[in-house]
């Protein structure tokens, strides 16, 4: 059982050790973005700047969500799918961000 | 009791004790709402006890049980190819690593927790046709590993004394 436990605390270790390490690069490597790309069903559909305030509806057939930029963020204001988790999603403004929305395959991406 | 009809009384109780969790866990607010996918997992705990009380068999069949019939009852059907790939990788790294016996219920349960959670992102970058989302792989795995110390140290308790009760050992 003490080997076990031993282990259990290596494996917690160097998980741990990874993930400071990538989380250390990723987020060093971020820069203040310039771009709001949409991306729906995986094909980019508008890119937005973010320094200008706008609200832009994004609908399909079947979804609507309401981007919205302010101050240099991106976020969500209304999505019509139930779970709302892309907008709860805090707004987004650092390149390679995103905000997705699953129901509605949508990806919001921050650029340079 | 035939050991048959005792089995499949314990596992409709662990069944429903599952879906409980599942439903209590959607119920409640998400952990920390700005980065969606953080979660206890609290399901897993009973995974994790029969992985250790019966076998690899049993807990899949509990954990199918639990995606669809949650699905049917509080969920959508969305969620259930995303439920599905994020079980079936975790429960396969679990049973492969409770089999080595390098690891404790709760470093079994660390490691699911995180295949967990790459299953589920592995499918939302396939579905979405989107790699950069990949990014939510460093923070999960921070709180996946939290939520699978908690839910192990749970799971491997309840074992301890389930197998007490069940087998009298």
């Amino acid at each position: 059982m003490k080997r076990l436990i031993r282990n259990d605390a290596i494996l917690i270790a160097v998980i741990a050790v990874v993930t400071v390490v990538f989380a250390l690069v990723y987020f060093g490597m971020q820069k203040d973005g310039g771009n709001a790309h949409v991306i729906k069903n995986g094909k980019e559909i508008a890119v937005y700047s973010l320094n200008e305030n706008m609200t832009v509806p994004i609908t399909d057939e079947n979804n609507t969500n309401v981007l919205v930029i302010e101050n240099g963020k991106a976020y969500i204001s209304y999505a019509d799918c139930p779970d709302k988790i892309c907008v709860n999603h805090r707004p987004v403004s650092k390149t390679g961000e995103t905000i997705v929305c699953l129901p509605a395959k949508l990806v919001v991406e921050i650029g340079e | 009791m035939k050991q048959s009809t005792k089995k499949l009384v314990l596992l409709s109780l662990l069944a429903a004790v599952a879906l409980v969790l599942s439903y209590i866990e959607s119920v409640l607010p998400p952990l920390y709402p700005a980065i969606p996918g953080i979660k206890m997992g609290l399901a897993n705990i009973i995974i994790l006890v029969c992985l250790y009380i019966f076998t690899v068999k049993e807990a899949l069949i509990l954990s199918l049980v639990r995606i669809f019939v949650s699905a049917l009852l509080f969920g959508n059907a969305m969620s259930v190819i995303y439920s599905l790939a994020g079980a079936i990788l975790s429960l396969a790294v679990m049973a492969i690593l409770k089999k080595t016996n390098w690891f404790s219920a709760v470093g079994v349960s660390v490691s699911g927790a995180v295949f967990h959670n790459l299953g589920q992102v592995l499918i939302a970058i396939a579905v979405l046709e989107n790699i950069q989302i990949g990014y939510y792989m460093i923070i999960l795995c921070a709180t996946g590993t939290t939520a699978g110390i908690l839910t192990g140290i749970v799971g491997g308790l309840l074992t301890k004394y389930l197998n007490k009760a069940i087998k009298g050992r």
